[in-house]
């Protein structure tokens, strides 16, 4: 009886929400655009993270003034707009007031309170005690903080409805606290946009392994034909078909994340949220409609969207990953652009549809990621169709027929000389990186410092960010990996912290991970780049081999082309460092090897484990050629 | 010198006629001395998995080694070449028609992932069976070269013990040979049993000796049997289109967790596998028209029924090859109950330069890695001087049932056995492979459970695992277990998203707890 009900609210709002009703709020416009106040930050809320001492406050006794600012010229916010440089450190208040001297705003709840609001808050987390037994009002009171809103409306409001944000909502949810979840999908150029659940959901990782998969089932197609099964020659593969499958899947997910959020009380507002003042943001729903909200704390985990290249025809004609798992129609003759993991995978599965694929890249593939196994995975992907040209970045993308898909001209100019060179495609999908969503959050109107240049947001190990009600998780933190799991992990571990008495931090060391191209890339540890940088080459010891897994034999396909490595520390008792696997379910391989890279494991210890035959992952307990050694590692038998 | 053979010699106490075979290492350590008194200095009786490997580490030892194998006909007349078991009627070719079987349901798949592939299909026996017999045929091929490559010896003759260090081989023709080693390891592993006493079974079944190297598709099977051999021949024959039925006296796959078995076996219920529980077959015939009738009986009912299939395979368990090496004349002692070789940690048998690994050896798992990892320690024990010994705890390993299930560690009885309930804690859940929403498929026996100790830092007993490409998952999980993982560090593991894989290192319900147990959302 409580699903009927349910159905008809969401069919009250979900209209709206796809109905593409940005007429109130112009979504260019209003990204760039914004309130006076918000231009300039506050001298205050340039201080770095530990400028208030730990025991600054107490009652009755006011914090020590901080000394100057420290921040790095790299760490200073700012907006997009050209922001005027921050006027010189205001003289040291002792009674820090609600119209501090640098507020311009005429509305006082707009004034971001002094930085020693953050201090207090910081005390207070630390405490527990003065929130629980309401002495904080009255604590609050004697510092002159009249205008401070109280109680919260909320114990934590988490902007941003990702897997971060949504695993921190519900496992806050579960200590009883109020919580509050505000998302909104910002329309793309091309006017794409979805339901709760953020990039991994919508546009990320679960659109791709299934288009991934789907890619997998053409080479299984194929492969069947050797195993017996009688499917005829000619294999067509219907776009449109497998994507109104995958975003059945998806529209399924929203829903579920939904249910899950009404189940565990969590409200959630689907509006843009912004920081107007301390404890306070004001959220803008897809019709103009505006309300403020405060809360204890606050959980930033807006995550990123894709980057355009800022050229001539970019944002009018090309796609981005946010587009291409909904597109409506088949993309056709696709140049990707971009060496990005999800440039290699995107550009993996629309092959595998049999499309004519190209990847322009200005450099290396996959940076970051160890380099052998890049360019192995590029070799693989050359080897089976796809088009690379390499060092040339597009100037200028122009259409010369609309139409789904239409045409583009694309002009790309060499990175090396002045050479151009020109090429017609159907789709133009941009994958060059990524931006933390950031920069128009009201961040610096409460002070929360970001990497100027990246947009990130630098975090304690409590990722805690520079204001210390505020905090952080998923894509958007400095310094840390672009990881659901990591995200989903470090939300549920905070709100254990916050509110479950919990000291568990989130290890973001030996994350494993996968890139899913069509020889899929399992990854643990260090790569050997960084395992060389950081013990020495002569420190290192590398095994590695190539392999061919058993069900390849059949239809005789890419021999030596799967291929293992691990990367021991010589002077640690060959503890291994450093995983890497391309081969098929190359996830499925690698999670069990964190698992045991958690646990210390040493190349004596994967000697000794005996190896389950005939699986791929197998290969990791013989591995005997050392890379020094310059032996043969080609397969030979089994 | 003197300081190795005193290590040796320590490290052997207790085990006084063990002293010999050690100086024997330290004598090979001074090369070639033991090559005059004997042919070889190495003798392997049975060319498998095990044997191959123990006799190449040996060769590359430096090592004069000889290995012997000879393939008894099946009943049916089925036989094939060198490699073993799990070459030739095992691991690979199972693992093949699996596969085939896998890849029929991808092409159903296919379709909801926007595939336009003409139906009907349907799958050609013969032609996969060709294909699966070439590739065995290349690796016995490739098994060949590296036995020349490594200057190892190889004979294709049956083995027979004359003396300790002596034994007769005799040839397809009827010609004798005999050679002498100074050590001999029988690694002769086992074949599939007849049930003698079961009219007509001997002249009209099968086993998996002759399955993998039909020409023609078996059609309409009856698998009598419920070792992982029976369910997963069962399974690949439903799966590429058979009418398939098993037949089990009671427990399916007895020796795993007896939960795990139980949603293998719904699974294959579920995707057209029969089952006749509780049934022992007492008679087998054949019409007129060539098919077989089975009559059976009910055990609880007591009544008796019948069915015909046009081939029957008989599942039911192996049998150490033992009775034709002369044993008694080495003086190696066997279990009389089942024919299996003793042996201590050494690998050695109550002679003690005759040694025994792999199937053949009394209380080893009937695993290829196995084999393959205790040949090669044993051959770096008698000419490596290494002192590592095989340990047999905590072997990996996955059933290739269409839901594949893999597994390392206790089953939840055995830990429960030993731990006593109050110190067992039980993580599971039931996931859905993200793969399978969009080709709908049901994934009501896709299950993990992770069997711990109860006390923190809860030590992790047993891992198990049932989901698409559960040998690959296992397998790294296998080598957490190795290293002592707890509970605590597999969750702080950061899952690989989206993989089922994952659902292992996010395994938070107790059985204990009573709650649901089936993950939701991402």
């Amino acid at each position: 009886m409580k699903i009927p009900y349910f159905l008809l609210e969401l069919d009250q709002t979900e209209p709206s929400l796809e109905g593409g009703a940005s007429a109130m709020m112009p979504v260019e416009e209003y990204w760039l655009c914004l309130p006076a106040s918000h231009i300039r930050p506050f001298v205050q809320t340039v201080r770095v993270m530990g400028a208030c001492p730990p025991c600054c406050w107490f009652p009755m006794s006011l914090p020590p003034v901080p000394g100057p600012p420290r921040a790095p010229a790299g760490l200073r916010r700012s907006s997009h707009n050209a922001a005027p440089p921050p006027p010189p450190l205001p003289p040291p208040s002792s009674a820090p007031s609600p119209t501090a001297p640098a507020c311009s705003s005429a509305d006082p709840k707009l004034c971001p309170s002094p930085s020693t609001s953050a201090c207090r808050q910081e005390k207070i987390v630390q405490s527990g005690m003065a929130y629980q037994d309401g002495s904080l009002q009255k604590l609050l009171k004697m510092n002159g903080l009249e205008d401070f809103p109280g109680p919260y409306d909320y114990d934590l409001i988490i902007i941003g409805g990702g897997s971060g944000g949504l695993a921190a909502a519900k496992a806050t949810a579960k200590f009883n606290k109020k919580v509050m979840v505000l998302d909104y999908v910002t329309p793309t150029p091309q006017g794409t946009r979805w339901g709760l659940g953020g990039t991994c959901v919508n546009v990320g990782c679960i659109p791709k392994k299934l288009m991934h998969q789907a890619a997998l089932l053409g080479q299984a197609l194929k492969d069947s034909r050797d195993y017996g099964w009688n499917v005829n020659e000619k294999v067509k593969h219907d776009w449109e078909k497998m994507t109104e499958a995958v975003q059945n899947h998806i529209g399924s997910l929203n829903w579920g994340y939904r249910v899950a959020l009404r189940e565990k009380r969590v409200t959630y507002e689907n509006a843009y949220g912004q920081f107007i003042g301390p404890h306070r943001v004001k959220t803008t729903n897809n019709k103009g409609k505006e309300r403020i909200y405060t809360a204890e704390r606050f959980l930033v985990a807006t995550g990123e969207r894709p980057r355009y290249l800022g050229i001539p025809g970019d944002k009018e004609y090309c796609i981005s990953s946010d587009d291409i798992f909904s597109l409506p129609y088949c993309p056709g003759k696709t140049l990707v652009v971009g060496a990005s993991y999800v440039a290699l995978e995107c550009a993996g599965f629309l092959a595998g549809f049999g499309l004519d694929v190209t990847v322009m890249v200005r450099s290396i593939l996959l940076r970051g990621f160890d380099q052998e196994m890049a360019q192995k995975i590029g070799e693989h992907m050359e080897e089976h169709g796809i088009k690379f040209i390499k060092q040339f970045v597009p100037i200028k993308v122009e259409q010369i027929e609309a139409g789904t898909p239409g045409r583009l001209r694309v002009v790309a100019k060499s990175t090396r000389s002045d050479e151009t060179i020109e090429g017609e495609y159907n789709t133009v999908l941009l994958a060059i990186g990524r931006d933390s969503c950031t920069r128009n959050l009201g961040l610096e109107t409460v002070g929360v410092m970001i990497n100027e240049k990246t947009g990130k947001i630098p975090v304690t190990d409590e990722e805690q960010t520079n204001v210390p009600y505020i905090y952080a998780i998923g894509d958007i933190l400095e310094g840390k990996v672009e990881l659901t799991p990591v995200a989903i992990q470090a939300g549920r571990l905070l709100a254990q912290r916050l509110y479950g008495g919990s000291t568990v931090l989130c290890d973001y060391e030996n994350v494993p991970t996968t890139v899913f191209t069509p020889l899929e890339y399992g990854s643990c540890g260090l790569s050997e780049e960084k395992a060389i940088h950081k013990f020495g080459e002569e420190n290192i010891e590398v095994y590695h081999s190539y392999f061919w897994p058993l069900e390849w034999t059949i239809p005789s396909r890419d021999n030596n082309k799967c291929y293992a490595k691990i990367i021991c520390n010589i002077k640690d008792n060959e503890r291994v460092v450093g995983f890497h696997l391309l081969g098929p379910n190359a996830g499925e391989v690698t999670q069990g090897f964190a698992a045991a890279l958690k646990c210390g494991l040493t190349k004596q210890q994967l000697d000794n484990t005996i190896g389950i035959h005939p699986v791929c992952a197998e290969v990791f307990t013989t591995l005997s050629v050392t890379k020094r050694s310059g032996g043969s590692i080609l397969q030979a038998g089994c | 010198m003197a300081a190795l053979a005193a290590v040796l010699q320590s490290r052997s106490l207790g085990f006084p006629w063990l002293l010999r075979t050690w100086a024997g290492g330290a004598r090979g350590a001074a090369r070639g001395a033991a090559a005059g008194l004997h042919d070889y200095d190495l003798l392997v009786i049975g060319g498998g998995s095990g044997g191959l490997a123990c006799a190449k580490e040996a060769a590359q030892l430096g090592r004069k080694v000889a290995v012997v194998d000879y393939v008894d006909p099946s009943p049916r007349g089925t036989r094939w070449g060198l490699g073993g078991t799990c070459v030739n009627v095992g691991c690979i070719p199972k693992k093949l028609m699996h596969q085939a079987a896998l890849l029929g349901g991808m092409i159903q798949d296919a379709r909801n992932y926007g595939w336009e592939v003409a139906q009907p299909i349907l799958h050609d026996w013969r032609k996969m069976a060709e294909a699966v017999q070439n590739h065995v045929k290349s690796l016995n091929w490739g098994h060949r070269v590296q036995l020349q490559d490594r200057k190892v010896k190889y004979f294709n003759i049956k083995a027979s013990f004359v003396d300790q260090h002596t034994v007769r081989g005799v040839t397809k023709g009827g010609k004798e040979t005999l050679l002498s080693a100074e050590h001999i390891v029988i690694a002769t592993g086992g074949r599939p049993k007849y049930p003698a006493h079961i009219e007509g079974a001997l002249e009209y079944g099968i086993t998996s000796d002759d399955i993998f190297w039909l020409k023609e598709s078996p059609g309409k099977t009856l698998v009598v049997g419920a070792s992982y051999v029976a369910l997963e021949c069962a399974g690949f024959l439903t799966g590429i289109g058979l009418d398939t039925t098993v037949m089990m006296r009671s427990i399916p796959l007895r020796g795993f967790d007896q939960q795990m078995s139980g949603l293998v076996t719904e699974h294959m219920v579920a995707h057209g596998t029969r089952f006749l529980k509780g049934c022992t077959a007492s008679r087998v015939e054949r019409l007129p028209s060539g098919q077989l009738q089975v009559t059976w009986k009910d055990l609880a009912s007591g009544k008796e029924d019948m069915g015909t299939f046009d081939t029957v395979l008989w599942a039911i368990g192996r049998i150490p090859e033992t009775r034709s090496l002369n044993l008694e004349k080495a003086g190696v002692n066997t279990n009389p109950d089942n024919q299996k070789i003793l042996v201590n940690t050494q690998e050695a048998t109550s002679v003690p330069h005759i040694y025994a690994i792999g199937d053949v050896a009394e209380g080893r798992p009937e695993l290829t890695p196995t084999a393959i990892m205790a040949g090669k320690l044993l051959a770096q024990r008698l000419y490596g001087q290494s002192a590592d010994l095989m340990d047999y705890d905590n072997v990996p390993t996955t059933v290739f049932t269409p839901l594949e299930y893999g597994c390392v560690g206790l089953s939840e009885e055995e830990a429960v056995a030993r731990h006593g309930d109050d110190h067992v804690e039980v993580y599971h859940a039931y996931y859905k492979p993200l793969e399978f929403t969009v080709a709908e498929r049901d994934a009501s026996q896709c299950y993990i459970k992770m069997v711990c100790l109860r006390e923190p830092p809860q030590l992790v007993l047993g891992l198990h695992f049932l989901g698409p490409n559960a040998g690959e998952v296992t397998q790294g999980f296998a080598l957490g277990i190795k290293c002592g993982a707890s509970y605590t560090q597999v969750m702080q593991t950061v899952g690989i998203h989206p993989t089922c894989a994952e659902e292992v290192a996010k395994l938070r319900i107790s059985k204990r707890s009573g709650l649901d147990p089936t993950v939701t959302g991402c």
